[in-house]
């Protein structure tokens, strides 16, 4: 399946460092459309600022490279005018949960139908490495050289708590189950959350003796497990992958419609 | 009764002229004094297929606004002095990608969260200066519902013709006053539509590539043009760019387009212009006051003047250079530390001769506030 | 005409503002005179003491708001402490007998009127007060003719209110006329 027909060679080379997982989501956000057969102009691809936001430019889609932090404000004004769009927010895990915190849960809880992918790389990969909302405890980032004292999110509980009808994680080790995941988010009505862990082997894992970018993807493999496996009871440590929540709530733009609906029908009467 | 005579607050006169205009999206967040704004809003938008949409922050509200004009509604935000602060890095984006957008403020007194239901107008300088960066804007104000009305169909207007965020600077003596107003027939105003690309399908659309006259032809999100837009510095690809010439050339293009038409922008009335040698400088709600002083000192012989500036960014100067050369005194009234009389002493051959008549303690400032200074200037004692 | 500045003032819920929007609005739209209508806001407008400020012309008005009231209306004793001292001296105080006990000294004329009573004997509805009062104070004024407050009543307030609202106008007009000099 060539996805080739998505990207804008013109923008190439990238900016990712080698080994970055970022290119490995590109990867997986594009087959995930070829495989739907999306028209090119249907899809509007909404990013805020960062390593992960850049994805927006190298695709040949509708694309809107925003603030930090506030792609899903953004997005959410294109979806409102535009509900026939399929609107993709690629975000960084500083940009969705830090700065742009509020927005994502405020998104959720309109249950506004977009998909929220969250490239979770658990560090400010394009400022050189501060420690970001899910760097966790105990780690080591520029900003926390004596180790982390900050706790991270639950991505999947914060998005479930928020809302969110759809909420699934996977790990770039994982690319089938990653495009599996995108493909479904973007099919789901709702707003949809998928966290990918992300490694930046440049700013987190060397920081941490975590190897390089082939030694991260490994640990994706050996630290996570499927949600409720035998696994996880046996080593409560383990990350679980997989789609924690699907469920079917209204959704905000079809909400909005209706009330438009109704008045109308007020007024022919 | 005639249909078209409204008796409204001045913050719904806003709402009808924007609809007049061609509002179709709003997102807001609600604070005084422009909330009657997204109120009245709430209830218009879904009546016409429009969009209202109350957001969870200012920050939200200008992002969104921003999203949707992309698409290609003529779009507008309302807030007040702290929210209008957070707004400021969306309204740099606007201005970096060229985004038509309007956005209310309807001034209090600050800082912080200052006097909430007062009035102020110290958010002249915020208007220009508030986002980061070198950039040009336009910020316009009136004094009477019939005349913000018009200012609003403008700020509409120069959105759409110079591709740029439009800020209209209210206050809350205009915002809650009722006055009468006529709202114009259809027709009745000339309004811009969006300039859009006549390029086809398949041939190659430059979003940023300004034509001949400077203008940049739009093409919506979702339709047959796929383009980035970004709040990088970019080429006329729309994408990121670090090359010096494209950063030089860009920065030229965004003031150019702006101040190289400040004759065209400006908006601005004169009364009693013709002989005066006392002249007032004012706008918003303190022209009003500023207009009483000048007009009873004229039934007394008296020889003032007023300019009552409704375009304050880019700033006129070319109206205060040319109509005060001959004045003996001039006084610039408005309620802040003194704003705008920087920019009027900085275009005058005396500024010695231009003083500042202020209020900043949140009360209405009066045409007696006025003759104060004015008996002061002119040697009187008070 | 000679300029009239009114002040309205009662407390949060009685209706001052609207009877001062709705008699701007009769003066504006039904007489082809000028208005304007300004309120207070922020801790001024919750519970305490409300006030509205109109002025009506038939010149143009450029400063909006009233320093001295030529007519006040007073509907609690709050409202009267605060602003009966900044009633233009030869003006007019109006206020409600049950809510208002008045100072002897004042250079204004001092109507005192059993509004709250009547409205509570004939219509048995204290909402209506303010049209009431309304009624009392175009009756004293003749700013505008009594049909033109109907027509703003008329297009503002639902229809199964209508008969309360005009009969309540009435009583205060009669009320009114009954002062007039
Ligand atoms: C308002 C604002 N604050 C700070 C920055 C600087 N900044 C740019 S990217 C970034 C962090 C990016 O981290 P993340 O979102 O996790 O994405 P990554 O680069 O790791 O993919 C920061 C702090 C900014 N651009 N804007
Ligand atoms: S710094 Fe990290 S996140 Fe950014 S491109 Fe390099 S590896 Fe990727």
């Amino acid at each position: 399946m060539s996805v080739k027909k998505f990207i804008r060679e013109r923008f190439f080379p990238h900016i990712w460092c080698q080994g970055c997982g970022h290119g490995i989501v590109l990867n997986a956000m594009l087959r995930a459309l070829s495989a739907l057969g999306i028209s090119k102009n249907e899809i509007v691809v909404v990013s805020g600022i960062g390593c992960s936001a850049r994805i927006s430019g190298y695709v040949d889609f509708h694309t809107l490279h925003t603030l930090h932090g506030r792609a899903l404000a953004f997005a959410t004004g294109v979806k409102m005018s535009l509900p026939g769009l399929n609107v993709i927010v690629p975000m960084g895990d500083g940009d969705a949960l830090a700065i742009g915190g509020n927005h994502f849960i405020h998104a959720a809880r309109r249950n506004i139908d977009m998909t929220a992918i969250v490239m979770n790389n658990r560090i400010y990969g394009m400022t050189g490495g501060q420690f970001s909302p899910l760097t966790g405890y105990g780690m080591k980032a520029t900003t926390a050289p004596y180790k982390n004292i900050d706790h991270d999110f639950d991505i999947a509980e914060l998005s479930r708590a928020a809302g969110a009808s759809y909420v699934a994680r996977t790990t770039t080790y994982h690319v089938q189950q990653l495009t599996e995941m995108i493909k479904e988010a973007i099919l789901h009505d709702g707003f949809s959350v998928v966290e990918v862990l992300s490694q930046c082997p440049t700013n987190f894992g060397r920081r941490n003796k975590m190897g390089g970018a082939v030694e991260m993807m490994e640990s994706y493999k050996s630290l996570t497990t499927p949600i409720g496996s035998k696994a996880k009871q046996e080593n409560p440590a383990l990350i679980e992958r997989g789609v924690f929540v699907q469920r079917e709530l209204p959704e905000y733009c079809s909400e909005y419609n209706a009330i438009i609906e109704k008045l109308k029908k007020g007024t022919e009467k | 009764m005639t249909q078209n005579i409204k008796f409204i607050q001045g913050n719904e006169v806003c709402v009808e002229a924007a609809l007049y205009a061609g509002l179709t999206f709003y997102a807001g967040y609600p604070i005084t004094p422009s909330t009657e704004i997204a109120e009245h809003l709430a209830i218009r938008l879904p009546l016409i297929s429009g969009t209202f949409i109350q957001m969870e922050d200012e920050i939200a509200s200008i992002c969104a606004i921003i999203g949707a004009s992309l698409t290609g509604n003529k779009v507008m935000t309302a807030t007040s002095g702290p929210g209008f602060s957070l707004m400021q890095e969306g309204l740099g984006y606007a201005i970096m990608a060229e985004i038509p957008c309007v956005i209310v403020n309807v001034q209090r007194g600050g800082p912080s969260t200052g006097l909430p239901t007062n009035v102020s107008q110290s958010d002249v300088f915020q208007a220009q200066w508030g986002t980061h960066g070198d950039h040009a804007i336009i910020a316009m104000t009136a004094s009477s519902h019939q005349d913000l009305f018009e200012i609003t169909v403008d700020a509409f207007n120069m959105a759409e013709t110079y591709r740029t965020p439009v800020i209209l600077l209210l206050d809350e003596v205009i915002g809650h006053m009722r006055e009468r107003v006529f709202i114009p027939e259809p027709g009745e105003l000339p309004l811009v539509e969006r300039l859009k690309t006549a390029f086809k399908e398949g041939v190659d659309y430059h979003p940023y590539l300004p034509r001949e006259d400077g203008r940049l032809p739009m093409s919506d999100f979702g339709g047959i043009h796929r383009f980035n837009v970004t709040g990088l510095v970019h080429d006329m690809w729309g994408f990121p760019s670090n090359n010096p010439t494209i950063a030089k050339g860009l920065m030229h293009h965004l003031i150019d387009k702006i101040n190289n038409n400040v004759h065209e922008i400006a908006r601005y009335k004169e009364y009693h212009m013709d002989d005066a040698s006392i002249i007032l400088v004012s706008y918003g709600c303190s022209a009003r006051s500023a207009r009483h002083v000048v007009e009873n000192r004229r039934k007394r012989g008296e020889k003032l003047g007023l300019i009552e500036l409704q375009t304050l960014w880019p700033f006129p100067m070319h109206v205060i250079r040319n109509r005060c050369a001959n004045a003996r005194y001039i006084l610039v009234v408005e309620q802040n530390m003194g704003q705008l009389v920087h920019l009027v002493k900085m275009n005058v051959a005396r500024p010695d001769k231009v003083f500042l008549c202020n209020r900043i303690d949140g009360v209405f400032i009066s045409p007696t506030d006025i003759r104060n200074v004015l008996r002061v200037i002119q040697g009187r004692g008070v | 005409m000679s300029r009239m500045r009114f002040v309205f003032s009662g407390s949060g819920g009685q209706g001052v503002i609207t009877a001062a929007i709705i008699l701007s609005e009769a003066a504006v739209l039904y007489e082809n005179l000028i208005a304007v209508q300004a309120q207070a806001y922020g801790p001024e407008a919750r519970g305490g003491a409300t006030r509205s400020d109109v002025i009506i012309d038939d010149q143009e008005i450029l400063f909006p708001k009233v320093t001295q009231p030529n007519f006040l209306v007073c509907l609690t004793q709050e409202a009267y402490h605060k602003f009966s001292p900044i009633v233009r001296p030869g003006g007019t105080i109006l206020s409600d007998t049950r809510f208002v006990t008045i100072h002897k000294k004042s250079d204004a004329r001092q109507i005192q009127l059993p509004l709250y009573e009547t409205i509570m004997n004939e219509i048995k509805k204290p909402i209506v007060l303010n049209i009431c009062m309304l009624g009392a104070v175009v009756a004293l004024t003749q700013i505008v003719q009594q049909d033109s407050i109907l027509n703003v009543l008329e297009r503002r307030i639902p229809h199964e209110f209508i008969e309360m609202n005009k009969k309540a106008l009435d009583l205060g007009i009669a009320m009114g006329e009954s002062q007039r000099m």
